[in-house]
């Protein structure tokens, strides 16, 4: 592998959980990538180097430093940033968080190989997000739909099904401007059974074919987790932006990340920031989040949903709270309608996705879409406020358009928002129930709604 | 130029900081090139002859042992025609160049790129004659920039002398346009003029703001204005609205030149305004809104120490422009994240932390930047007065005010717009607390109002929020007992105010109807509301009355209909008619 004969220092001076620091070194640059032999494996460590000075190098090891010892390990700098190969071919496959193949099959052959950092969207090349992909959840594209372009997060907690959405939005998801459409998935310190649910998933419907995966487990390194995200992003470049496709890349769970970001950072000893978290915690999440977009000229999009879980269901703990301050608004998972057993359990009101006008109306969704979901929003928050009032005072004190609220909201949880997670609906077929419900309620209080649109499809 | 300078050599490297040796006799602040890609960097440390240094590009695969080029220059931006409708990174360079020059649609590194454009040619017009005695800020001549703004060629600051030479007809930016003879030998003027960014720009003094900039928005104007020249914050959890607010100020306010700075966020967000911004029309000029704006783009995934710089690149130039004489508005967005830059840089310096890993000089640094605003006498013996009104938005996390950013800036800043989670998520734009923000500069322009306004537009603007507040004691015991146990005159209140909260502080930014109201339409809108309850008030307390009659006027179910209104003569009818209508509610029947 090696082309040219690389130097190799036996200087390793100190260890420090993923850190490892290096002396004597010359002509070693920053960032770049660093193999690590330690005395009787036959693979070598990969790590980067952090910061280097003169004589010296920090080097943050991607593999655990278990077993790693100070003498008679050998490094060598590799003159090079990581950086992953990508073809066309790569469709299909499953790599480990580290980028090597996990699926059994062959190396991918790299028509070309590039750096996993990215660099920044100019603004000026930016193009705003227009039209819409198709989740097949009601609840997500009627309500909050999701635009082409755009990065738009599932806030979760402990014990929801986000895991099943996320899987249940990979198979479905789809352009209905027939397109091509491609998913990049990759998972971060999630569990064993997680990952193989989500292999299991991807290979039996078939959206393996159109898919890559990146699957880093709890049981894999720690520091491996930081490329992870940025590996996918750069399939999702590629196959966006030269290949013309659009692609969605689901990210889980970047509390998980966030906090492998912060076991580098307490071992660098750097100034904590915010409940330990380095202070550029919301830089590194931009540089991620930020590759998100279209680019002026190209036909591809790449649009991104990280999944996070929110520790004690707090929005504004610091990962969910930088998150948010980046994206384009955000899913949330509500643990009510999750205890009610409704699937799929999204906070249609705490939820919000703010591109979403971008991507709907005629020749997008249907002419009715902005109104009959601003409808639907307004009578069911009125529904849900109705429905705490009949807590209060008693049903019996409600008049006949708050009885009518009531037995709105319950529908719309119940049939609208309740959807079998593999059943997917069109999003005509979504609208449709929207307006089916909406004969619950007396015509006067339908104010969002123009008449003639009640006469189209009310009648 | 590099030659005249000695190089040093790379030290350390850690991510955006870079420490270089053999740098003796550097300045703080100049501006030096790291490495053989030539890196733009700063420094901003000495210590003996190491120079600590943030660069402003990515730094991976730089090495120990490279070139760090001086300069001799302190960081600074080129000011002269050109400005206006350009969109540049942190450190001024053209975003368009960029993608140019490095054929990506990607930020690449290494490239060098002017402020203004060299080329482009402008009809300067002498407005001095030769033989004119001048000084510093004397205005040479005029050039028309855009069709909004007329360039003024200013003489340069600490020049002073005899005008021995002016030109006329079309020049670039470099050309020499004026000769001044002075104390120490001509000196050449040309268009373009540099200023470090660091360093506010000097004028004769400040004076007292007492005009108010109109935002056109209801609850900014009436309820919490903000003079021009003054300094405004912004604070707000995310998606409360902070972007969307500073946007239509950025659009409708009555301020000449606008100078926006995105700082450390959203790409699409920046995209949104270059789309639109061409398109919009200014509703006091007719013309395309770009032609008065400039924007700063330095989006969060940009190098961090390039967002550090982009509030003082943005605030030089919007500083340039009051100098000549114009109102000029500058937006940043988000100062945290300017903060957040500051802190990153000074961890990697391992300087001693202050509260939450902030450097200590944090509030300082804050207090500099809002202290640039202001309204002022500009240089120039012309006496001529402009202002820099400064609004910067904060994202306090989890929208808790208590952080240090948001504290710093509470302190320095006269106007709070504070924005509500609560009320965003009921919907409720522009989300700003109408109990909570507030305003210092009301008594400033009391006067203005008088007589631009109404006499009694400050008196109605009180007695509106002194309903507001009521309501919400009110409201509190409504959430105990229940409306019934409201006496007639307390049913009122909850009334009238839900009408200002509803149909006065709502307004839609995105309807381009609702969006901008004319101060004396923002009076007429409350003055008829106010004018219900004082009328309301008598009727509903005379005797036995049943509340409902009173909601069941055309009155109450019209006030929804007022902002719609654009006549004077319409206002005057809508208080006629509920003058009468709640006169014959207390005619026995």
């Amino acid at each position: 592998m090696p082309k040219i004969i690389q130097k190799e220092y036996k200087t390793v001076e100190s260890i420090t959980g993923p850190i490892m620091i290096v002396g004597s070194v010359e002509g070693v640059k920053y960032d770049e990538i660093v193999e690590v032999e330690v005395p009787g494996e036959k693979e070598p460590r990969m790590g980067k180097v952090l910061e280097v000075s003169e004589g010296r190098a920090v080097v943050q090891m991607f593999t655990p430093t278990t077993g790693s010892q100070i003498k008679d390990t050998k490094v060598r700098f590799r003159g090079e940033t990581l950086k992953i190969g990508v073809s066309k071919d790569i469709l299909g496959r499953i790599f480990t968080g580290g980028g090597k193949v996990l699926d059994g099959g062959s190396e991918i052959i790299p028509e070309k190989k590039i750096n996993i950092g990215g660099a920044p969207i100019n603004p000026f090349s930016r193009q705003y997000p227009n039209d819409f992909i198709q989740t097949g959840i009601s609840a997500i594209d009627v309500m909050n739909t999701l635009v082409r372009g755009q990065k738009l997060p599932i806030f979760s907690g402990a014990g929801l099904p986000h895991n099943r959405l996320a899987a249940q939005i990979a198979r479905q998801a789809k352009v209905t401007t027939g397109e091509e459409f491609a998913i990049v998935f990759a998972t971060m310190g999630v569990t064993f059974e997680e990952a193989e649910y989500f292999k299991k998933e991807f290979e039996k419907t078939g959206a393996l074919s159109r898919s890559v995966l990146f699957l880093n487990t709890a049981a894999d390194p720690v520091v491996e987790r930081v490329a992870t995200p940025r590996f996918a992003l750069t399939v999702a470049e590629y196959l966006a932006f030269e290949r013309d496709m659009h692609v969605l890349v689901i990210l889980t769970d970047m509390t998980n990340y966030a906090e492998a970001l912060r076991e580098i950072s307490s071992a660098r000893k750097e100034v904590p920031g915010r409940r330990g978290y380095p202070g550029y915690l919301y830089t590194d999440f931009s540089t991620i989040y930020e590759r998100a977009g279209r680019i002026k000229g190209r036909n591809g999009t790449i649009t991104q949903i990280p999944i996070l879980t929110m520790p004690d269901d707090d929005k504004t703990h610091p990962i969910p709270d930088l998150t948010g301050y980046i994206t384009e608004g955000q899913f949330i998972v509500s643990r009510e309608l999750n205890t009610k057993g409704i699937y799929p359990p999204v906070d249609v009101q705490g939820s919000l996705s703010r591109l979403w006008s971008a991507g709907v109306g005629e020749n997008k969704t249907r002419g009715d879409h902005a109104q009959l979901k601003d409808q639907l929003y307004a009578s069911y928050a009125q529904g849900k406020e109705t429905r705490e009032l009949a807590v209060v005072l008693g049903e019996s004190s409600l008049d006949e358009t708050d009885k009518a609220h009531l037995k709105f909201a319950d529908a719309y949880e119940q049939e609208f928002l309740r959807q079998d997670e593999y059943k997917e609906r069109t999003i005509a077929e979504s609208l449709d129930i929207g307006w089916k419900l909406l004969k619950l309620l007396p015509r006067e209080s339908l104010k969002r709604v123009k008449p003639e649109m009640i006469e189209k499809y009310m009648a | 130029m590099e030659q005249e300078h000695s190089t040093g050599s790379i030290k350390r490297i850690t991510g955006p900081l870079v420490q270089a040796s053999g740098m003796q006799g550097a300045k703080m602040y100049e501006v030096v090139k790291v490495s053989k890609e030539k890196l733009l960097g700063e420094i901003i440390e000495l210590d003996g002859d190491v120079a600590s240094i943030q660069v402003y590009e990515e730094t991976g695969g730089i090495g120990p042992g490279e070139p760090v080029y001086r300069t001799g220059k302190t960081m600074s931006v080129e000011l002269g025609p050109g400005l206006l409708e350009s969109v540049y990174d942190g450190i001024q360079r053209p975003l368009k160049a960029i993608r140019e020059q490095s054929n990506s649609h990607f930020i690449t590194r290494g490239i060098e790129a002017h402020g203004i454009d060299r080329m482009k040619k402008w009809i300067f017009k002498p407005v001095a004659k030769m033989g004119d005695a001048v000084s510093e800020g004397d205005i040479l001549g005029e050039v028309e920039e855009t069709t909004l703004i007329t360039h003024k060629i200013m003489v340069p600051f600490g020049v002073s002398g005899t005008l021995e030479e002016i030109k006329e007809g079309s020049f670039v930016v470099e050309d020499t346009v004026a000769a001044i003879k002075t104390a120490n030998g001509n000196v050449p003027v040309s268009m373009i003029q540099y200023w470090p960014i660091r360093k506010p720009r000097p004028t004769k003094g400040k004076i007292f703001p007492d005009e108010p900039m109109i935002t056109g928005g209801r609850s900014i104007d009436t309820f919490f204005p903000i003079v021009k020249g003054g300094a405004g914050c912004i604070p707000g959890p995310f998606g409360a609205g902070k972007t969307v607010t500073q946007q239509s100020i950025a659009k409708y306010c009555d301020a000449q030149v606008i100078v926006y700075i995105g700082c450390g966020e959203r790409g699409n967000e920046m995209t949104e305004v270059l789309d639109e911004f061409p398109h919009l029309i200014d509703p006091n000029s007719g013309e395309p809104l770009m032609k008065r704006t400039i924007l700063i783009a330095n989006t969060s995934n940009m190098p961090v120490a390039a967002r550090e710089a982009s509030i003082y690149t943005g605030i030089t130039i919007a500083e340039y422009y009051r100098d000549m004489g114009y109102s000029v508005a500058l937006m940043a967005d988000s100062t945290s994240r300017w903060a957040e830059a500051m802190r990153e840089i000074s961890g990697r310096m391992e300087e001693m932390p202050g509260e939450e890993g902030y450097p200590a000089y944090l509030a300082s640094r804050t207090a500099e930047f809002y202290e640039r605003a202001g309204s002022v006498i500009c240089l120039g013996s012309d006496g001529r007065k402009g202002a820099l009104t400064a609004i910067g938005a904060v994202s306090p996390p989890g929208g808790d005010l208590s952080e240090p950013v948001s504290q710093s800036t509470l302190r320095v800043t006269k106007c709070f717009w504070g924005l509500d989670g609560s009320l965003a998520y009921k919907k409720h734009f522009p989300s700003i607390n109408w109990l909570s923000s507030y305003s210092l500069y009301v008594d400033n322009i009391k006067q203005y109002w008088r007589d631009h306004v109404a006499n009694d537009y400050p008196e109605v603007r009180v007695s509106a929020m002194e309903l507001l507040q009521n309501e919400a004691k009110l409201l509190e015991i409504v959430r105990l007992v229940g409306m019934e146990a409201l006496s007639n005159e307390e049913k009122l209140t909850i009334e009238i105010a839900r009408s200002i909260r509803e149909d006065f502080l709502f307004q839609n930014a995105f309807d381009v109807d609702d969006a901008y109201t004319p101060p004396k339409t923002q009076y007429e809108i409350l003055k008829s509301i106010m004018s219900v309850y004082r009328e309301g008030l008598a009727a509903i307390t005379s005797g036995e009355f049943e509340f409902s009659d009173f909601k069941a006027l055309d009155t109450i179910k019209n006030l929804g209909t007022l902002k719609n209104i654009k006549t004077d003569a319409e206002f005057e009818a809508f208080r006629k008619k509920a003058h009468e209508e709640i006169a014959q509610l207390t005619v026995p029947a």
